[in-house]
């Protein structure tokens, strides 16, 4: 089974930790295609809702479901599929950037082609033999954003994937966002920088508290839309 | 279960009163003389010790493969009393060796592995409060290698102790104290049981409450 | 696939060793001056006390081997890689595996300089059975190892895993000590006592399989939230 699937749904998901409750009561659900903006203030539950749907936190009510299979049906298989890039990047500075994606793309046994592909996609063709320690914030982030896309995951997750970024860097993780959508990834997006994920995102999902207080497509006016909704936070 | 807490209460404080007679009455150890009687709580202690280690290893183990709550507050109970109990044997072992045999402390066989046993239970707890988030799990996968650990500490630390040969610390029991100990045995068994009802009744209240809290936000 | 993922986790950790030598060179450092501190203690008016070299290089390797531990899961807990390998296809279990082994084979590496060290030091007949000593010396670092590799893992979240560690550790090995040093102590004699070195390496042995069981069962629970 190729664990494959074309939309992502949370049924009802709860998620506490203790007295304090994570995630109350989501559902949601993307397509392939859509690009999920999930915007909130600090402590809105977007990070739990990214370890949801990577399956490294499990619910304590509802459910999380891969084109309508659960996760535990689906196995191991399943994380093939996805994949997550987290502010803390997953790389090992003390390793060059081609060991990086070396090392990650046998675990996920990848095609030794592909390595240098998204070695030139990050555009780090001259230092692909340095060690990751001596990189810029922006090389280091493009490096882990191939990283995490090297086995061309299905469900692609980023949990705040701006942060530290300058201008250039900004449009060129933009720009491969929008192709992965183009190719039929479901992309989901965590974030609290609303100027950069008004031109991206192609749904909102605004939270707070845990809570899903609204999900529509997006529209202009984000900012606006947010304060309303969310309330100045 | 919560019928007969109360009656089994007032009988085990009954039988705590009473117990002073008991021992009083069993036969007198000619060669330790009075500090003898310490082994009445020193050893049931022991034996309560090991039993309430077990039950942390199994409840833990059906909550780390069940992710069952009640298993864990069961599992959390049972370690505070192995620590407690533990304690009791560690602290009556000591008074009983400096009167017995003059010095503080014997490396004998089952005083060691109480010791053992006991850092393993306060590892527990400590991991319970400094772990950090999921300190639950972690204090199951623990309290079950710990479990799984006892034989093994039963057998080095046995076969450790017994190159070097000592005087016997339990001498074995005479018909005239066997009925003073199963006595004293009985009350601490009792008075375990109903300590980790009472126990498992206040982490069943917590999470009722942090429930309450929960469902207060929907 | 299992052995692949786990061994892939080893040369990944090999070669970051490889480059800067930081892991190993400091806990050899460190085993050495642990036997340093214990000779002061240990050794009275010149001469060592009776089987204090056995007891010396147990402690060392246990101590070395917990600093080791901490150290290798703060690598993965550095860039939050350890979220990647879990997030990977692969069977976690093989993760740990993985850093499993590269503990032991860390640990070999200080053993092959601590041994004649402690040897040299404390005039001790180490040697005189040296393939039983391998045995004792294996089967105990590998349980240690087993032990360590679980309990850092599981505690790589937590803010007080320093101290964590040995804490929560050494009670459990202790086992492990009493096998590996009076293993030890029954090879030094005069003439070396097989039967019991034997003995000790079968129940090192048997500690192992059950460890490494019970680590291969929970490791995955563990690890998810």
């Amino acid at each position: 089974m190729t664990a494959d699937f074309d939309a992502v749904t949370l049924l009802e998901v709860s998620r506490h930790f203790g007295r304090r409750r994570a995630v109350s009561r989501l559902s949601l659900s993307a397509r392939a295609g859509d690009i999920v903006g999930l915007l909130g203030p600090n402590g809105a539950g977007k990070s739990t809702v990214i370890g949801l749907l990577a399956t490294l936190v499990t619910p304590t009510s509802g459910e999380v479901r891969f084109g309508g299979a659960s996760a535990r049906a689906l196995g191991a298989a399943l994380r093939r599929r996805l994949g997550l890039l987290a502010h803390e990047l997953h790389l090992y500075p003390e390793l060059s950037a081609r060991q990086n994606l070396t090392f990650f793309g046998e675990l996920y046994s990848v095609p030794a082609g592909r390595i240098e592909a998204a070695l030139t996609r990050a555009g780090l063709d001259e230092r692909a033999g340095d060690d990751v320690s001596g990189f810029s914030r922006g090389m280091r982030q493009r490096l882990a954003l191939e990283r995490a896309l090297l086995h061309d995951p299905r469900l692609v997750l980023l949990d705040e994937p701006f942060t530290g970024l300058d201008d250039r860097a900004v449009s060129i993780v933009a720009d491969r966002v929008r192709e992965l959508a183009a190719n039929g990834a479901i992309v989901v997006l965590a974030t609290h920088d609303l100027d950069l994920a008004e031109g991206l995102i192609t749904r909102v999902a605004l939270l707070r508290d845990g809570r899903l207080i609204a999900e529509e497509p997006a529209t202009t006016g984000l900012r606006a839309r947010y304060r309303t909704v969310v309330g100045s936070a | 279960m919560k019928k007969a807490f109360l009656p089994l209460l007032l009988l085990t404080t009954a039988m705590f009163a009473y117990a002073p007679v008991v021992i009083a009455h069993a036969d007198y150890e000619s060669t330790m003389g009075l500090v003898q009687k310490v082994m009445y709580f020193h050893a049931p202690s022991g034996m309560v010790m090991l039993i309430s280690a077990v039950v942390c290893g199994v409840a833990s183990a059906l909550f780390l493969w069940k992710k069952d709550p009640a298993a864990d507050r069961v599992a959390i109970a049972a370690a505070e009393l192995t620590a407690l109990f533990g304690l009791i044997v560690l602290v009556t072992g000591p008074l009983w060796a400096r009167k017995a045999w003059g010095v503080w402390w014997v490396w004998e066989a089952r005083l060691t592995m109480s010791f053992v046993g006991w850092l393993i239970a306060v590892g527990y707890l400590f991991v319970r409060k400094y772990g950090g988030p999921g300190s639950d799990k972690l204090g199951a996968a623990l309290a079950v290698f710990g479990t799984a650990n006892v034989p093994f500490i039963y057998v080095s630390v046995n076969i450790w102790r017994t190159m070097h040969p000592m005087t016997t610390v339990v001498p074995t029991l005479q018909a005239g104290m066997r009925g003073a100990f199963w006595f004293s045995a009985l009350t601490l068994f009792l008075l375990y049981g109903l300590l980790l009802t009472a126990r498992v009744h206040l982490e069943r209240q917590r999470a009722a409450l942090d429930q309450l809290y929960l469902s207060e936000e929907d | 696939m299992f052995l692949k993922t786990a061994l892939l986790v080893l040369r990944k950790d090999f070669a970051i060793e490889v480059k800067s030598r930081e892991i190993l060179y400091t806990t050899l450092l460190f085993a050495l001056s642990c036997v340093l501190v214990f000779s002061i203690a240990f050794v009275k008016e010149g001469e060592p006390l009776e089987d204090a070299a056995a007891g010396i290089l147990w402690i060392a390797i246990e101590f070395a081997g917990t600093l080791a531990l901490g150290r290798t899961f703060e690598r993965e807990r550095y860039g939050e890689t350890l979220r990647a390998l879990l997030l990977a296809p692969a069977s976690r279990a093989a993760i740990y595996v993985g850093k499993m082994l590269g503990i032991v084979v860390l640990l070999v590496i200080c053993e092959l300089l601590l041994v004649p060290l402690v040897a040299l030091l404390f005039r001790s007949r180490l040697f005189a059975a040296p393939a039983l000593l391998v045995g004792l010396l294996l089967a105990g670092t590998l349980g240690f190892a087993v032990v360590g590799s679980l309990f850092a893992a599981m505690l790589v979240r937590a803010r007080t895993r320093d101290v964590m560690l040995p804490i929560l550790l050494y009670p459990m090995t202790v086992p492990l000590m009493i096998a590996g040093v009076r293993g030890t102590v029954a090879l030094t004699q005069s003439p070396v006592d097989q039967t019991s070195a034997v003995m000790w390496i079968v129940l090192l042995l048997c500690m192992d399989t059950v460890f490494l069981v019970l680590a291969l069962w929970t490791f995955e629970p563990l690890m998810t939230e």
